[in-house]
């Protein structure tokens, strides 16, 4: 898996970003951007070449599950991988962002280890069908 | 302002029915029945608009009563099940704050000996160190401290690991700002709400002395918005809060898999 890939962490408390991106750090990926939330993030991943995307669900004006549709809406950035890090953990949450095509789930609170598992996860699949 | 204006228009009323009543005696008197007939016709007619004024004043208040009703029920909604949800709520921030807390002094003292004693060591050695750089030291002597240093080389690359470790624990335990921040966001939209319907109702309880309202807002838009579309945060156990929640990461991959991830 690349290092080096350029990921986008969304969420609208900057506790919770700056915690994912030290683990991201942790697992050796230094390529971080933030934004706070999908209404800025938007923008930002339709120029800016990003390889993956982590985002929260319920933040202000564009919630994550929005933002998820609007990506998988947009033909240049369609098949950007989708992890959801969320405190949102109804069934019915989850249904809905597998259907709006997420990539991998995590409910919070998390631990470091089932972020590096899923990201894995994520990365071994692209490959396997890519 | 309304009762005083009630009463002039009514002594208005009386007035101009009195005058009428005199033009009425002294036409008849003078034998001008048409004029008179008119007249009577004229008064029948400023009682019935006296009359149309007054149900339609009765009609305003029941409309006022019955909207004042439906916040009635709003409100009881609130004190019935959204107080007791928000003590909840904020049971919840306290128990995640306090358990943030306790993490972070644990990992605190777990690891501040651990530093504290490779400092120490490393004092010690530098110490035998600089002794042995100015051959003060025997050989016996400096075989004795090469294990030393050997053995601290050791300790310090599996301390070093301890500490990274610890501090990973002092960072995983910031993630209650976010947790309880959504909570307490949750709690503060809900005290807007009481005090815009605590507002209503005095409002609809002082409209008797004011200008009747028509622009009753409506319902609470977000009570009606989709399936959680725009998240509410994390569900807190023991409130009303709707649907059916996962236990745990586990859940949330058995049920994708189940959804064919």
């Amino acid at each position: 898996m690349n290092k080096n890939m350029k990921i986008l962490i969304v969420d609208d408390f900057s506790t919770m970003r700056r915690i994912i991106k030290n683990l991201l750090r942790d697992l050796g990926y230094n390529n971080t951007s933030e934004a706070d939330d999908g209404h800025t993030a938007l923008p930002m991943l339709q120029n800016g070449n990003y390889d993956f995307l982590v985002t929260d669900w319920n933040m202000p004006i564009m919630p994550g599950i929005d933002l998820l549709r609007a990506v998988r809406a947009d033909p240049r950035i369609k098949d950007l991988p989708v992890l959801m890090v969320t405190a949102e953990a109804k069934r019915e949450q989850i249904v809905e962002a597998a259907q709006a095509g997420v990539n991998g789930y995590i409910v919070k609170p998390f631990t470091a280890e089932t972020l590096r598992e899923k990201i894995d996860r994520i990365f071994e699949r692209l490959e396997q069908n890519g | 302002m309304d009762k005083s204006q009630d009463s002039d228009k009514e002594a208005l009323f009386k007035k101009e029915q009195l005058e009428r009543a005199r033009e009425l005696v002294q036409m008849m008197e003078a034998g001008q029945e048409d004029k008179a007939g008119h007249l009577i016709e004229e008064l029948g007619r400023m009682h019935e608009s006296m009359l149309f004024q007054e149900l339609g004043k009765l009609t305003r208040d029941l409309h006022e009563a019955l909207n004042s009703f439906r916040l009635d029920t709003r409100l009881s909604e609130l004190t019935h099940q959204d107080i007791p949800d928000a003590k909840e709520r904020l049971n919840y921030v306290v128990a995640m704050t306090e358990q943030a807390a306790h993490r972070t002094l644990n990992a605190v003292e777990d690891n501040l000996p651990v530093a504290e004693s490779l400092a120490t060591r490393a004092g010690e050695l530098g110490a035998e160190w600089t002794r042995f750089r100015q051959r003060e030291m025997s050989l016996e002597e400096f075989r004795q401290v090469s294990q030393q240093l050997s053995d601290f080389l050791a300790d310090t690359e599996r301390d070093a690991d301890k500490l990274r470790k610890g501090l990973s624990e002092v960072l995983m335990a910031q993630d209650f700002q976010d947790l309880t921040g959504q909570v307490i966001r949750r709690v503060m939209t809900l005290v807007q709400d009481l005090e815009d319907n605590l507002v209503g109702l005095v409002r609809v309880s002082g409209q008797r002395l004011t200008k009747p309202e028509t622009d009753h807002r409506p319902a609470d838009p977000r009570k009606d918005a989709g399936p959680a579309s725009a998240g509410t945060g994390p569900a807190v156990s023991g409130t009303s809060d709707k649907g059916e929640v996962v236990s745990g990461q586990d859940d949330v991959d058995d049920l994708l898999s189940s959804l064919g991830f």
